[in-house]
């Protein structure tokens, strides 16, 4: 059976040990409390009606009918929301921040993508909700839709926003465009750098809009007092992001809106917009009752936000030696129906595994009539990882090199400077590529026809941001702690476990518990690879703050200066008289009677942040017929730092993988030409089931991050960067014609066969 | 609003007597009128296997099922598996080889994997990524589940 490797460099007592999650008998039973399991008494339901066209003028909404429906306790529309119509000369700089944010949540004169929330009514039970949404009329006027970038891109295209103007560098154009924005980042000389090049090669990409998949359905329920206080229940990546998103865009004070996160059913960054949150207050506030909103399955994939389709270029020119001269990219992603796509992120990301002396990329962010693309999983970066890797890989293959050595050759490593500025510290993407090499997966031959082997490399910078952790002694010698980031594959082990080697007691005696938005300091999203890093600097900062006061009150017991007191593998003891000694547990029995508790709190916004690397080995088998590919062997390496609990790294890496492999093979937004979709279930949006896979082979390389107390730089990103040109690049081995345009399904293959 | 309907079933060996709409799913039943919120709903249109319980010895997605037709039927859900005395060992074997991240899938994936096992204590992986097919997991890929379920017939037969 396959295998999953740790490379460690330093063990710990508690750090880097497989244990039982705080949360897992809850979770293994049914009895965790998910956002659709919130009850209040009272409780009504929602239902948002939505736009059935991509792109239409809304000339009125009538509601009558709707309002006077028997079990209907309120109806709203953007007509309810206070910056729904005022425009960019009334809001200046805030037009995009409230404004667009609140055409986002319902639109007020134009809905601009199919799925678009209309209005919304809530009623006594989910299906009374949904007769009387469909008794409201609205009345539209449908124009012609943009879909892709090619064709918003064009100067006669349909124009999603009459005042959206390019901004071109940093200057704002004078003519409306779909174009929200163009960017680009330099270094060397370009032309210089392609007359160094001994092959120049070209080549265009093309990638689907697909969705992060999160199983669990957006939800919301919110309560709005009479006295003004708000109170939301949500499934959510960043409680304090919904607290500020809901306070803008419904004016309301942010120190009057509570958001309680409850467990979360997967979000991999789609679950940090709030959707359905004004909604369910602006329903609440004008019931006077508690208003749960939930979407379908159908909604999920017709109104969050999936990650961008692209349309790609890249032009590299390498030497005879095998060593990369230059660099031309062009990116231009889909934003949906409002501007703010990655793009920024995937030119960032699109050279950072290779130190390139002289480079350009030039990036376009994109209205298009389609949901407003959302974060998924190190966001921009495996679409342009797909674009740069594949150009790597013909190369190799037509200069007759080793695809691993050729990225030895090049591979960034510390000092490097990338193409937007940074220069990386320690990084470990060499120790990813030699243990790549090593591997028993990389040695042995590939045998068989219609078989290839695909290699590619990824990056993701990994985040920093702040959280807020708490940490308070027990008198059993146990502490409990308090933090913000919601726990959405294991954090509160990777947290309890830095806090507990921190403290040094065992990880058992750690209790961690994820609060509302009243109850902690401000903490980030559960996103950017940067929980386990930043919440688990916090953990470790609490903890030293309880360390502080325990030898305090140690030094106080003992009636001795605090000099005299250390703290060593959770014993406090007396520097020189050997008689005075306690443990951790034995002082926490005495704190009440020697002066009370012992609270030790942080609020941290640590800027160590450690880049992430990963390599990816896969073979493939295509079916010359059918066209379908069948995954035979997989293996991801990738540079975690330190695995706090290597179970959940290993986790996030076959998860990302596979992920990467549906986003490979099969997922992607099928539009009509009227810009419907028409794959919104998870029937004909097909993700991969544990039939279509092999087990996922694992190296975890550890490379210290010096940012970090125990190295951690954050994981759970970059497995989703490479596979998409690992397996083009294996399939394009498999059939002797390159793979250019993503999905590569069984009808894609055949194309590209004939 | 349509009339109610009298149904009287067995729920984790409980009789247990429900009114509900003719148009509520088996699903809706047993979160919005029974309070049993461990079966999870992902997709309700039989997709994704979130919601799975057994029904009279088969597994069914519970959207696609009436909440009327369950009159005399046998029904275990997710709240039926652990005993006061512990977990079962499908569960423990979940919780100790991580093979769950954001737990939602959870529910279903153990329910499923409890009625494979008990009437194919042996399974191989083939077997078991077959059977589990019906069940997404989006944040797993699969290989700790897969895992598990191997894990978990070797704690059965300790």
């Amino acid at each position: 059976m396959a295998s999953n490797i740790v490379l460690s460099e330093v063990e710990y007592n508690v750090v880097g040990k497989r244990h039982l999650r705080p949360d897992g008998v809850d979770k293994v039973t049914g009895r965790a409390q998910y956002g659709a399991d919130v009850q209040l008494t009272g409780l009504l339901q929602g239902k948002v009606l939505r736009s059935p066209h991509a792109h239409a003028l809304i000339k009125s909404i009538d509601t009558s009918a709707a309002e006077t429906f028997p079990g209907v306790h309120a109806v709203v529309t953007a007509a309810d929301l206070p910056f729904a119509s005022l425009s960019r000369e009334e809001l200046g700089g805030e037009y995009q921040r409230l404004k667009l944010a609140s055409n986002h949540v319902l639109a007020s004169d134009k809905a601009l993508f199919k799925g678009h929330p209309i209005a919304a009514v809530a009623a006594e039970s989910q299906h009374v909700a949904e007769e009387a949404a469909r008794l409201i009329r609205v009345e539209y006027e449908v124009l012609p839709p943009a879909m892709t970038v090619r064709q918003a891109m064009e100067s006669d295209a349909p124009l999603l926003h009459e005042d959206l103007f390019t901004s071109e560098l940093g200057e704002l154009s004078d003519k409306p465009s779909n174009v929200a924005s163009h960017m680009a980042f330099e270094t060397g000389d370009l032309d210089e750098g392609l007359k160094q090049a001994d092959v120049v090669l070209e080549r265009e990409f093309e990638t689907a809009s697909v969705h992060q998949g999160y199983i669990e359905p957006h939800n919301s329920t919110a309560f709005c007092n009479t006295d003004g206080q708000l109170n939301i229940w949500c499934s959510t990546q960043g409680p304090f992001v919904v607290r500020t998103s809901v306070a803008d865009i419904l004016r309301h004070p942010v120190s009057r809106v509570k958001v309680t996160p409850m467990e979360i059913g997967g979000g991999f960054g789609g679950k940090i917009t709030a959707y359905l949150e004004p909604i369910a207050a602006l329903l609440s506030r004008k019931s006077g009752r508690p208003v749960k909103v939930l979407m379908t399955r159908t909604e999920v994939f017709e109104a969050s936000g999936p990650a961008p389709g692209t349309w790609m270029k890249v032009k590299l020119g390498v030497t005879s030696e095998g060593k990369i001269t230059a660099a031309d990219i062009f990116l231009a992603f889909e934003a949906g129906a409002f501007p703010g796509s990655p793009v920024m992120q995937g030119a960032a990301c699109a050279l950072a595994c290779y130190d390139v002396p002289n480079a350009r990329i030039n990036g376009y962010d994109v209205v298009v009539n389609k949901p407003k693309t959302a974060a998924y999983r190190a966001p921009g970066s495996p679409q342009a990882a797909f674009a740069v890797e594949s150009v790597i890989d013909e190369i190799c293959e037509q200069m007759g090199m080793d695809p691993v050595e050729f990225r030895l050759r090049n591979a960034s490593r510390e000092g490097v400077r990338r193409v937007e500025g940074p220069i990386f510290r320690r990084i470990g993407l060499v120790e990813c590529l030699e243990a790549a090499r090593n591997h028993d997966h990389y040695k042995a031959p590939l045998e068989g026809p219609n078989r290839g082997r695909g290699v590619a490399a990824g990056f993701w910078f990994n985040r920093g941001f702040q959280s807020a952790v708490n940490i308070s002694v027990n008198p059993d010698g146990t502490v409990n702690l308090i933090e913000g980031s919601v726990d959405i594959g294991g954090s509160r082990a990777s947290i309890a476990q830095q806090a507990a080697e921190t403290l040094g007691i065992a990880y058992e005696d750690v209790k961690p518990t994820v609060v509302d938005t009243d109850s902690i300091g401000y903490t980030m999203v559960t996103g950017g690879s940067r929980t386990t890093f930043a919440t688990g600097w916090a953990a470790i900062e609490a903890a030293e703050d309880v360390k502080t006061q325990m030898v305090e009150r140690a030094a106080r017991i003992w009636d001795t200066p605090v000099e005299d007191v250390q703290y060593i593998d959770g014993v406090l003891s007396h520097k020189s008289d050997p008689e005075l000694r306690m443990t951790f547990r034995e002082l926490a029995r005495q704190l009440l009677g020697t002066g009370g508790g012992i609270t030790g709190a942080s609020n941290v916004d640590p800027t160590g942040e450690g880049n992430g690397f990963g390599v990816h080995i896969v073979d493939v088998e295509v079916d010359p017929d059918t066209g379908k590919t069948t995954i035979l062997r997989y293996t991801a390496v990738q540079d975690a730092g330190k695995a706090i609990h290597p179970s959940y790294v290993e986790g996030q890496m076959q998860g990302g993988v596979v992920q990467g492999i549906g986003w490979a093979l099969n997922e992607e937004y099928f539009f009509n030409d009227q810009g419907q979709m028409m794959n919104s279930s998870f029937l004909d949006y097909r993700m991969p089931t544990a039939l279509d896979l092999p087990m996922i082979d694992t190296v975890i390389v550890e490379v210290a991050n010096p940012g970090h107390p125990y190295g951690v730089r954050g994981v759970g990103e970059v497995p989703i960067v490479p596979p998409l040109a690992a397996i083009g690049s294996a399939i394009s081995h498999a059939v002797g014609r390159r793979i250019d345009r993503l999905p590569a399904n069984p009808g894609a293959v055949l194309e590209a066969l004939s | 609003m349509p009339g109610l309907v009298h149904v009287s079933t067995t729920i984790n060996g409980n009789p247990t007597d429900f009114l509900c709409e003719p148009r509520q799913s088996l699903l809706e039943v047993l979160r919005d009128v029974l309070g049993m919120t461990g079966t999870k709903e992902g997709c309700n249109d039989g997709n994704c296997g979130a919601c799975t319980v057994v029904f009279d010895g088969r597994i069914v997605t519970s959207c696609l099922v009436l909440g009327v037709e369950a009159q005399d039927k046998e029904i275990t859900t997710i709240e039926g598996v652990a005993t006061p005395e512990g977990l079962h060992p499908v569960q423990q074997a979940f919780l100790e080889n991580a093979a769950l991240q954001c737990g939602i899938c959870t529910p279903g994936f153990i329910v499923a994997t409890k009625a494979l096992l008990d009437r194919e204590p042996d399974a191989d992986e083939g077997r078991i990524r077959h059977w589990l097919a019906g069940n997404l997991c989006r944040c797993t890929g699969y290989d700790k589940i897969v895992r598990a379920v191997l894990d978990a017939e070797d704690k059965m037969k300790a």
